[in-house]
């Protein structure tokens, strides 16, 4: 690995301060368990590592009923499903923060080093999408919000500018008799990349019969997750029904734009996107009748 | 090269000084620098499992995390599970279950089973193999080394 200087900030005044310094080529180290694997592999250079995990902003996580679920930028996925309260209120968030990677992984690994990474088949990211999650960003102007599903731009790439990072993630409170599902379709049963990837969030009528709104996000099929607006606002108002969720699945599966590569070709994908969003959308529905 | 770092870090119940570049992974710390080498570089990428340790009660890839960011933390490497004369019953199970053949993947099992006796004394044979799911093993396969945490439960 080529040498680099290493950095510790304590807030995150100091840590806009130190990635923005025009003299250096400064990046952000959350869990590293994809920054330490691209600096070893030559995929990325840096002479700076800014660690933001002393940062108490990055490290923050609290749920309230009326405001909803903020984690901060570096939280790693155990303390995220660790916690009753928020793996009870959030499933479908659990479902993607228990299949980052290993034990090992989740002891490190945080959502928003997912998000920030930008991978196309980053599987935190269509769930946050579909959640309605907004990420907070602190830069040398001060701070804005950018919805999740417009943050990342392309592969690798995301709306941060140079000197502005991500602090936190939030998720407004889940509206009653709602319900969120992430499933992902791998040729082994833990440790791969997604071949594709599905995220739903419904909210059905007090009857639990109709759709009142859905959100339908995939991953792995275009060169960022993307949200299929069209997908879930063909849902809304509709019946619970085996059709109407299908006609859903056809509209997410005709959005992706995927490539073939060694995990699957493009035909394969797009033909898994149907069949996962139907089983998604159903698995959110199933979730808001509980 | 950058200036070295001077990192503080209690391993295995000890406190432990070192000094390391920050481009140096805390694998690297504990076997090149500090001759703890019972943790293996098997990938060097997180897929392995083979150089597994425990930081902050927490198990991580020790390929992963960068010497320096151990600073202040607690560390607990294949070294300060059992000893030769004294074995940790998982070690014992793992010999009486021959869950090793070439056994450079075994010190990471070992690590990332205590810690899950540790967070769960008693799991079920799904929970192991999820929580295991991490560790590569190329010769032994996983049934034995599933039977033998299995067979360890409540004893450790
Ligand atoms: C063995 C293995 C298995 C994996 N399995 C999966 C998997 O199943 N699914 C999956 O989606 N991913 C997987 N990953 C990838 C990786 O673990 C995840 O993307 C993880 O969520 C990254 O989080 P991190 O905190 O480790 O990020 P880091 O590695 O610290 O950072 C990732 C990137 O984001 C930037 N960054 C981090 N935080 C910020 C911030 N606050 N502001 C601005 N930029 C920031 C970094 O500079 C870097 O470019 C795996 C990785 C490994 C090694
Ligand atoms: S050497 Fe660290 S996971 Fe393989
Ligand atoms: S015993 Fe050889 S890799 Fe597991």
């Amino acid at each position: 690995m080529h040498a680099f200087d290493y950095a510790t900030p304590e807030s995150v005044a100091d840590a806009v301060v130190m990635l923005s310094d025009p003299g250096k080529n400064a990046c952000v180290l959350a869990g590293g368990t994809d920054l330490i694997v691209q600096l070893r592999e030559n995929r990325r250079r840096t002479d700076l590592v800014v660690d933001v995990k002393k940062i108490a902003e990055l490290n923050a996580l609290s749920c309230d009923a009326a405001t909803g679920l903020t984690i901060g930028a570096a939280v790693p996925c155990y303390r995220i499903y660790g916690d009753g309260q928020i793996a009870a209120a959030y499933p479908g968030l659990m479902d993607a923060a228990r299949l980052v990677g290993g034990t090992g992984i989740q002891g490190r690994a945080s959502l928003g080093g997912n998000l920030c990474n930008a991978s196309p088949a980053g599987d935190t990211i269509p769930p946050m999408i579909v959640l309605g999650g907004e990420a907070e960003i602190a830069g040398p102007d001060g701070t804005r919000k950018v919805a999740v599903e417009d943050f990342c731009t392309a592969p690798g790439r995301t709306v941060l500018a140079d000197g502005e990072f991500l602090v936190s993630l939030h998720f407004p409170a889940p509206a009653p008799n709602s319900g969120a599902y992430y499933r992902r379709f791998i040729p082994r049963n833990e440790m791969d990349i997604a071949v594709v990837g599905v995220g739903a969030s419904v909210v059905l009528s007090g009857d639990k019969s109709s759709f009142v709104s859905a959100r339908i996000a995939v991953g792995a099929v275009a060169p960022t997750p993307l949200f299929v607006s069209a997908a879930g606002e063909a849902l809304a108002g509709e019946p619970v029904s085996d059709e109407t969720i299908q006609r859903a699945a056809d509209i997410a599966r005709d959005a992706a734009r995927p490539i073939s590569d060694m995990r699957g070709t493009a035909e394969y994908r797009k033909h898994l996107t149907s069949v996962l969003t139907r089983r998604v959308v159903q698995g959110a529905v199933q979730r808001a009748k509980e | 090269m950058s200036k070295k770092v001077h990192v503080q870090t209690n391993i295995n119940g000890e406190a432990v000084d070192f000094l390391c570049e920050p481009r140096n992974s805390l694998l690297e710390v504990l076997r090149d620098e500090l001759d703890l080498t019972g943790a293996k570089e098997g990938c060097n990428n997180g897929n392995c499992g083979a150089c597994n340790v425990v930081m902050d009660g927490r198990l991580v890839n020790s390929c992963c995390v960068l010497g320096v960011e151990a600073d202040g933390c607690e560390i607990t490497t294949i070294e300060g599970i059992g000893a030769a004369a004294n074995l940790h019953p998982l070690q014992q199970k793992f010999l009486e279950h021959a869950a090793l053949q070439c056994g450079i993947c075994t010190p990471g099992f070992i690590v990332s089973a205590k810690a899950l006796l540790d967070s769960n004394p008693n799991p079920s044979e799904d929970e192991v193999r999820y929580w295991l799911a991490g560790n590569l093993c190329r010769c032994t396969g996983y049934d034995k080394i599933v039977r033998a945490v299995l067979d360890a439960r409540n004893g450790a």
